[in-house]
């Protein structure tokens, strides 16, 4: 069947499974458009209010969905919009692909109107990227481009197409959707190794990361732990994989996370770390990390095992096989006297807490909780807010945490918010935010009502920078250098501009009657919850710190 | 650590922009590239890259598993010192009056190089050889005066029937 560039696309996407695109047309993307115009029956697309919006979408989508995010944007300004979304993706291993159209192939590299060499700028975020410049090869390079994106360890891939290549034809065969390329074969004597080294093991510490929730491997890390009884710390990537209820469950490890994840991995005498790269905000100082346990570390990347952190034993493969085959050869034990230090560290912990009457962060995420199920998805922004949410909520299912880990992108969180509320059906989202970061993207609030999506968005509202003012009174002496915002939006009236439900709480009692109100509706609804500027998330391990240098007060 | 200076082999799609992703690599993972070469293989769809590179253990092992994740790169080697036939070529433009041109035949012709242009103050020589023989003329010609060179960066094969092409199953 003969097509277009532009039928091409829309009949590969559609054939690679993809249903839903995030977007926003333009010069070099119209003919596309049109053919997403006659084709509505088939795909959806998502308009957002800026390309960064559509790129965090698609983010937000893949991750609940376990699907390839996919999103467009037209040449020049709407493809470098895209560059913080493919950027927060790489970081994250999100399977994305995001397509830029491009001014014909004889203006190429002639300073065009709306050219920009989007090839380049994205090579450093990207696992790969092409531009395609005869329409035969379309089709395949969008299959390709499926498969990179989810094979392996996932990642964004970008396909740059020039208008003319969208607008000529040529034969069309429909193929099927693609396999992911094979993972590496899995070392077997690596396996039987490790597989001793628990068995000898006093005090074995598993550290779950992102990777195992890409790979669906929460209940498998689950029942290894279960077996061999020991506690899991995780990274903050790595919420939500294994449910907050396991009783051996620490919670997040690195600068913020729970003193008795961090100290427990300290004290562990076995670290089998599963889909984690040891980044510097989970390690602290590397020199002092873990020193008196060997590391396990088990990953699909090759490039990530001895990285960060020399391992003791590194098993290259699909995280998910690995564990699987290393708990089915392990001996069934239990751990009463590691479990009875890890009780006293807990117990320490709980010193560190202090409820007050006031409205605190912890006490929102809490009381957000008594609305939720353990299918809501929970999306952040990043700062303070994202630290306490990492911290106090509960999670219990898998692929119900969006947040941006790596790239720690401010304004991250409306678009996936949205993303992943549609991800999962429009079924009710919460999105915690700060006014920071709120202030970043709050146009995607006019995407969140234009589609009448049921988002339950909390700004964390404290009037400053929280985390960078938290860094400025903690390492800076208190000089508070462009952080005291004060700024004089009223939230609630802006979310009513743009067609939302505003509502403020500044007392706990106000707070319980806004989410009676918000769980109650089915439309975007803001919370506006004021809270001190001087909060801080605690506990901390200061940059380059280990956990004898954690602050707790 | 210490450092050492290493040749790596890498069979790469031969492609526009290939080159700018691997060199883009090296820059902003911040290894340095000493030479690099590249050229197209006995099968056109793939290109050679013969890069050297200084760095300790720990960069060595970086490298060659951040370049086998690029999907251009289809097979990267570091080639075995001991067993590598490595050679690069050399043309460089010396001063040379009349006094000196005996001598300096005299080293051109010890070094095994060949002169390839002659004039009234200048001659260019052609040389090939491993990269320690090319540096070791380029310091005797200093004496005389250089006025310009041009190295192409080492070739290296691997000796004995081992290679690096690609098996097109490889390549899936």
């Amino acid at each position: 069947m003969k097509l277009t560039g532009a039928q091409i696309i829309v009949e590969t996407l559609i054939e690679q499974g993809c249903d839903t695109v995030f977007g926003y047309p333009g010069g070099a993307v119209l003919v596309i458009y049109d053919e997403l115009y006659k084709n509505s029956d088939r795909i959806r697309h998502i308009i957002t209010a800026h390309e960064q919006g559509a790129a965090h979408a698609a983010d937000g989508y893949a991750r609940v969905t376990g699907k390839v995010g996919v999103c467009i944007a037209t040449s020049g300004p709407g493809a470098t919009n895209l560059v913080t979304g493919i950027a927060n993706a790489y970081l994250d291993s999100t399977p994305l692909v995001a397509i830029t159209g491009n001014v014909p192939l004889s203006l190429l590299g002639r300073d065009s109107f709306q050219e920009v060499d989007i090839a380049g700028i994205t090579m450093p975020i990207t696992k790969h990227n092409y531009i395609v410049k005869d329409v035969r090869d379309l089709a395949d390079v969008i299959r390709e481009a499926f498969k990179i994106a989810k094979s392996g360890r996932p990642g964004p891939v970008l396909i740059d197409i020039p208008r003319d290549v969208q607008t000529s034809s040529c034969e069309y065969e429909k193929a099927d959707v693609v396999k992911k390329f094979p993972y590496p074969k899995v070392n077997k004597q690596s396996v039987k190794e490790a597989v001793e080294l628990i068995n000898s093991s006093k005090r074995p510490y598993i550290y779950s990361g992102g990777g195992v929730v890409l790979a669906d491997a929460g209940d498998t890390v689950l029942e290894l732990a279960k077996k061999i009884d020991a506690p899991i710390g995780c990274s903050m990537m790595g919420l939500s994989a294994i449910s907050a209820d396991y009783k051996g469950m620490l919670g997040m490890t690195g600068m913020h996370g729970t003193y008795h994840a961090s100290k427990a991995k300290q004290e562990a005498d076995l670290i089998i770390a599963v889909g984690v790269r040891f980044s510097d905000r989970a390690t602290g100082n590397i020199s002092k990390y873990s020193k008196n346990a060997k590391i396990i570390h088990i990953d699909v990347d090759s490039a990530e095992i001895d990285k960060n952190v020399t391992s003791y034993l590194g098993i290259l493969g699909n995280v998910n096989d690995i564990v699987k085959e290393i708990t089915a050869q392990v001996e069934p034990r239990q751990n009463p006297e590691w479990f009875a230090v890890i009780e006293k560290m807990k117990e320490h912990a709980k010193t560190f807490d202090e409820y007050k009457t006031r409205l605190m962060p912890r006490t929102i995420i809490e009381k957000v909780q008594e609305y939720t199920t353990p299918d809501t998805v929970v999306a952040t922004d990043v700062g303070q807010h994202q630290m306490w949410t990492a911290q106090h909520y509960k999670f219990r299912k898998p692929r119900t945490f969006v947040t941006s880990g790596g790239l720690g992108t401010m304004g991250f969180g409306m678009g996936a918010a949205i993303g992943s509320c549609i991800g999962r059906g429009e079924k009710k989202t919460v999105l915690f935010t700060g006014d920071g970061s709120f202030g970043m993207n709050l146009n995607e609030l006019a995407t969140a009502t234009s589609y009448n999506l049921p988002l339950v968005i909390v700004i964390m509202n404290n009037k400053v920078l929280g985390m960078v003012r938290q860094w400025q009174s903690l390492f800076y002496g208190k000089r508070y250098s462009n952080t005291t915002l004060n700024r004089k939006t009223d939230f609630v009236k802006l979310a009513e501009a743009f067609g939302a439900t505003g509502l403020r709480a500044t007392t706990v009692e106000e707070l319980d009657k806004a989410l009676e109100k918000a769980f109650g509706m089915d439309t975007p609804v803001l919370i506006d919850c004021h809270i001190e500027m001087d909060e801080m998330v605690l506990p901390m391990i200061p940059p380059g710190g280990s956990i004898d240098d954690i602050i707790i007060k | 650590m210490k450092k050492d200076q290493f040749i790596l082999s890498a069979i790469v799609n031969n492609h526009f922009g290939v080159l700018t992703r691997v060199s883009g690599l090296f820059a902003r993972r911040g290894y340095n590239i000493d030479s690099l070469n590249v050229g197209v293989t006995e099968n056109p769809k793939y290109s050679r890259m013969t890069i050297i590179v200084t760095g300790d253990d720990y960069i060595k092992e970086q490298i060659v598993k951040q370049l086998a994740k690029l999907h251009d790169v289809k097979k990267v080697q570091i080639m075995p010192d001991d067993n590598t036939v490595k050679r690069e070529h050399l043309l460089i433009k010396i001063k040379a009056s009349s006094e000196r041109r005996a001598e300096i035949n005299t080293a051109v012709s010890i070094f095994r190089g060949q002169v390839v242009d002659f004039h009234t103050d200048s001659m260019t020589v052609e040389m090939t050889g491993e990269p320690s023989k090319v540096d070791a003329f380029i310091n005797y010609c200093e004496d005389f005066g250089i006025l310009e060179l041009c190295r192409s960066g080492a070739l290296a094969i691997i000796r004995g029937e081992e290679s690096l092409s690609i098996d097109e199953e490889d390549n899936e």
